[in-house]
């Protein structure tokens, strides 16, 4: 039984976890989607295997880690990435709008993983987001746990957000299937653009004006950038629509 | 050596198509841009705009260039 006063370092670690784990399940389930879910899941596993290695190896030292740097790399290559999922679903939308339901469209299996080894790209993509986020968790646990003086109810504030949403993440990716392959390609390039342009922002020791949040502002501003260009594309060159 | 010759070369065209893709002024724009994010940064300028504005103006150059090609 948790006690009244141990309770609110539950919820805040949880919550905060949260946000944190909500970040990971997305890139997990975007490149597994996208790319193909083999590579993805392994690249998830060794992300795990790396982050508890850390964790047991430093523990509440953890906090000595320079996050700084390792976000920026981090941003910056889930940033250039990005950019070319987000690029790629534009023309891509814009020349055959949603058609490949299911990922029927032959035009577009050119992006899932067919080979008999291991996607590195997948690999990569999945292992940077859970090693990345999952130090997040790590410092958020050890930050409350040393704040509160109790480790323990963090860790289970912190393991339960990365459980819970990780549940989610697995019920949600059959349904993620049914999107179409160009569509998804550009929701999962629109946000790994987002997570790369805050984290190397922030790498660089900015601080962004709305925290957290400005994650938010960042989708909406670049699924309004691909909305207009996929209009302006189509406006221009209907042609398009049958060459491509 | 051939092999280890043939694992560089793998090697250093994934990080390649990673980083750099089929356009590399996107990229090099990014690295730019995060330069200069922290120079202004480092004088105490706000400097967070920078790279949402090279997003928006990149994405919009290398998707007319890449759809006048076709």
């Amino acid at each position: 039984m948790i006690s009244t006063g141990l309770l609110p370092v539950l919820i805040t670690t949880f919550l905060a976890s949260a946000v944190e784990a909500t970040e990971m399940v997305t890139i997990v389930v975007g490149v597994g989607a996208t790319r193909g879910w083999r590579s993805t899941i392994i690249g998830a596993v060794s992300g795990f295997g790396v982050l508890a290695v850390i964790v047991v190896v430093l523990g509440a030292a953890l906090s000595r880690i320079p996050i700084g740097p390792l976000r920026l790399i981090v941003g910056f290559l889930l940033l250039v990435f990005g950019l070319q999922w987000f690029r790629k679903g534009i023309t891509r939308v814009a020349a055959r709008g949603l058609a490949g339901m299911a990922g029927e469209d032959p035009h577009e299996a050119a992006e899932q993983w067919t080979g008999p080894g291991i996607d590195w790209t997948a690999w990569l993509l999945a292992f940077k987001g859970v090693v990345l986020e999952g130090l997040e968790v790590a410092f958020i646990v050890v930050s409350f746990g040393a704040a509160a003086n109790n480790y323990g109810v963090a860790i289970i504030g912190g393991a339960a957000a990365i459980v819970i949403f990780l549940g989610i993440g697995f019920i949600v990716h059959r349904s993620v299937r049914r999107i179409p392959r160009s569509f998804l390609q550009l929701i999962v390039g629109t946000l790994l653009t987002s997570f790369g342009t805050f984290w190397s922002v922030e790498g660089l020791g900015v601080n962004w004006p709305a925290s957290d949040a400005t994650i938010v502002v960042l989708l909406i501003l670049y699924a309004a950038t691909a909305l207009t260009y996929i209009a302006v594309l189509r406006r221009r060159a209907p042609q398009m629509r049958v060459a491509a | 050596m051939a092999r280890i010759w043939s694992w560089i070369v793998a090697f250093g065209r994934f990080w390649y198509s990673f980083i750099v893709g089929d356009d590399w002024t996107v990229a090099v724009a990014a690295l730019i841009g995060l330069a200069v994010t922290g120079i202004l940064n480092a004088n105490h300028i706000v400097g967070w705009w920078l790279i949402p504005i090279i997003v928006v103006v990149m994405t919009g150059i290398s998707v007319q260039r890449t759809s006048a090609r076709r």
